[in-house]
């Protein structure tokens, strides 16, 4: 455990050491700023249905930063380590692979969840200033939020598995990048192809972020998504194991 | 402390090493010298569990390499070649982080640190990020990294590499002063330092072991490669006939500068035929300047064994 930890440490504290995460944060701080106003602005000026909450968490603002942002943090995970030869000593320290495999999620994961501590603050903002809530309840916080660890833990372990194929990062970030925008559209292909019969739209669905979040950013906490992506995550873990192993043979 | 049986590594078919058999006993200081591509790295990459063979085993403190890697591995300090560091790190984090990685206990993660930095002479750079230190000072990080754990065994891939002369003596005497308690394996193309530090020498050539002894043994082995040196004026006489007609001198080169003229004399093994040089020299009355015997060096030697053609 303690071996984990002190892996772990280094993994959250190298993102700090590089210029990546200041370029990711401020990117990312900016976008969701930008979105926050964007929607506040909107709903000043005509009667809706939803709330702020729900609108910051479903525009295409918010899309458009979150498939961008998983490249940028997984891509050098492995693929520098293999590109820099550190990779040597590290794997000939006495630590298990699995140690290093989970250490690199897990400091991405904590790295993606810093990413969203400011705009939780907008709400509170939002909050004292206006007087009103932001959100229906406090469940559509926890929904979004929750909704947010799902969808980051599995993009972030399709990031890790991409980052393991090679030594060159952009490789790793292309590869990444086509995997979960891939996945992205293929939940928005039942609202563009209509004919469709519903079992294949239904199947679809499973995979459709954009749904997913719309119900938990209402506070409704459906448990297939929840099994949905911690499965997938934990086989994408297992996959990025696998490659991980492999490559010892194919030095 | 290592044992290596008929281990084999091949690269898409190509074999890197082939079949090799040797053992490093308690508290000996092994060379590993070869040509390079003759399979030093390979070899010590499996050593330290960073690949598997293809066929063979080798065991490290009775650990299989490969069935019980993590324990081979506590038991191993291992340099790689080039030393890859992580550059956004300051020295003593990055000694701390690999303590904690090799186990060391908590309570004496400080004191290890301490004294391996002690050792090596990082104290003025404990600050530093890892990324502006110079070659030496890098290399000395991954001996302090290999060092933390007080393994029983260290494998150095070329520890001296890209040092200047100053800094290959210190890393010299470091390893000396190691081989007291550690036992060492060490690859190397500076043939006159395993001379210097090795107890015993493995001669590697196109993946397979050509020679495995102590140096002395080596330099006793190796045939022809005894020279003398003989620098005179010989009036109007050729020189090189007379020296030639000695019993023992095999070959004889001249090298001309003005009246003076040097010989390089090629003799078979085991003879001294500076006495016989004295007694012609006299005779003929050539004014000697300069009369040697060229010994042996472990360079004769492998260059004899990696590349009969050029000997």
């Amino acid at each position: 455990m303690r071996k984990f930890y002190a892996l772990l440490s280094r993994e959250v504290r190298s993102y700090f050491h590089s210029p990546i995460a200041y370029i990711v944060l401020i990117f990312f701080l900016l976008i969701s700023g930008v979105d926050f106003y964007f929607q506040v602005s909107f709903m000043n000026q005509r009667q809706v249905q939803y709330t702020v909450q729900e609108a910051f968490f479903n525009s295409v603002f918010f899309w458009f930063a979150f498939v961008l942002i998983f490249p940028l943090i997984t891509m050098r995970l492995f693929a520098e380590e293999f590109k820099l030869g550190t990779i040597e000593p590290l794997m000939t320290a006495p630590v298990r692979d699995w140690q290093v495999v989970l250490s690199k999620f897990f400091g991405a994961l904590v790295f993606y969840l810093i990413l969203w501590v400011p705009p939780a603050f907008y709400f509170i903002i939002f909050q004292q200033i206006t007087g009103q809530p932001a959100a229906h309840s406090a469940g559509a916080y926890s929904g979004s939020y929750l909704m947010l660890l799902l969808l980051g833990m599995f993009y972030l372990s399709i990031g890790c598995f991409a980052s393991v194929l090679t030594k060159n990062q952009i490789i790793a970030a292309v590869i990444s990048f086509c995997a979960i925008t891939l996945l992205f559209f293929l939940g928005l292909v039942q609202f563009i192809l209509l004919d469709v019969s519903s079992a294949t739209r239904d199947l679809l669905g499973y995979f459709s972020a954009i749904e997913h979040m719309g119900t938990f950013s209402r506070g409704v906490i459906d448990t297939r998504p929840i099994v949905f992506y911690v499965t997938m995550t934990i086989v994408m873990l297992a996959l990025t194991h696998r490659a991980f192993q492999s490559r010892k043979w194919r030095l | 402390m290592i044992k290596v049986e008929n281990l084999t590594k091949r690269y898409a078919g190509q074999p890197a090493i082939q079949d090799l058999n040797f053992e490093v006993g308690q508290g000996e200081i092994m060379g590993f010298l070869g040509p390079n591509g003759a399979g030093k790295t390979t070899t010590m990459r499996i050593l330290a569990s960073f690949m598997p063979p293809t066929s063979g085993r080798a065991t490290i403190a009775g650990f299989d390499v490969f069935e019980q890697s993590l324990q081979a591995r506590a038991h191993l300090g291992y340099m790689p070649e080039h030393v890859p560091l992580y550059s956004d790190m300051r020295v003593t984090e990055y000694l701390d982080y690999r303590a904690a990685l090799k186990g060391v206990p908590h309570r004496r993660v400080a004191e290890r640190v301490g004294d391996v930095r002690e050792l090596c002479g990082l104290k003025e750079v404990e600050k530093k990020l890892i990324g502006t230190l110079s070659k030496g000072y890098r290399q000395r990080v991954g001996l302090a990294d290999a060092l933390l754990h007080e393994p029983d065994l260290l494998i150095l891939d070329e520890p001296t590499i890209g040092l200047d002369p100053n800094q290959i003596r210190q890393v010299r005497e470091l390893i000396k002063n190691l081989g007291k308690q550690h036992t060492i394996l060490l690859s190397t193309h500076i043939l006159p330092e395993v001379e210097m530090t090795c107890s015993r020498v493995i001669i590697i050539h196109k993946g397979r072991i050509e020679a495995c002894d102590t140096p002395e043994n080596l330099l006793g082995k190796i045939r022809q490669v005894g020279g003398v040196v003989l620098e005179a004026k010989v009036g109007p006489d050729n020189g090189a006939e007379e020296l030639k007609k000695i019993s023992g001198v095999r070959n004889v080169i001249v090298d001309a500068d003005g009246d003076w003229k040097l010989f390089s004399l090629r003799v078979e093994s085991g003879a001294d035929v500076r006495e016989e040089i004295f007694r012609l020299a006299t005779a003929r009355h050539w004014i000697v300047r300069e009369l040697t015997q060229r010994r042996a060096t472990l360079e004769d030697v492998f260059v004899e064994l990696t590349h009969p053609d050029t000997v």
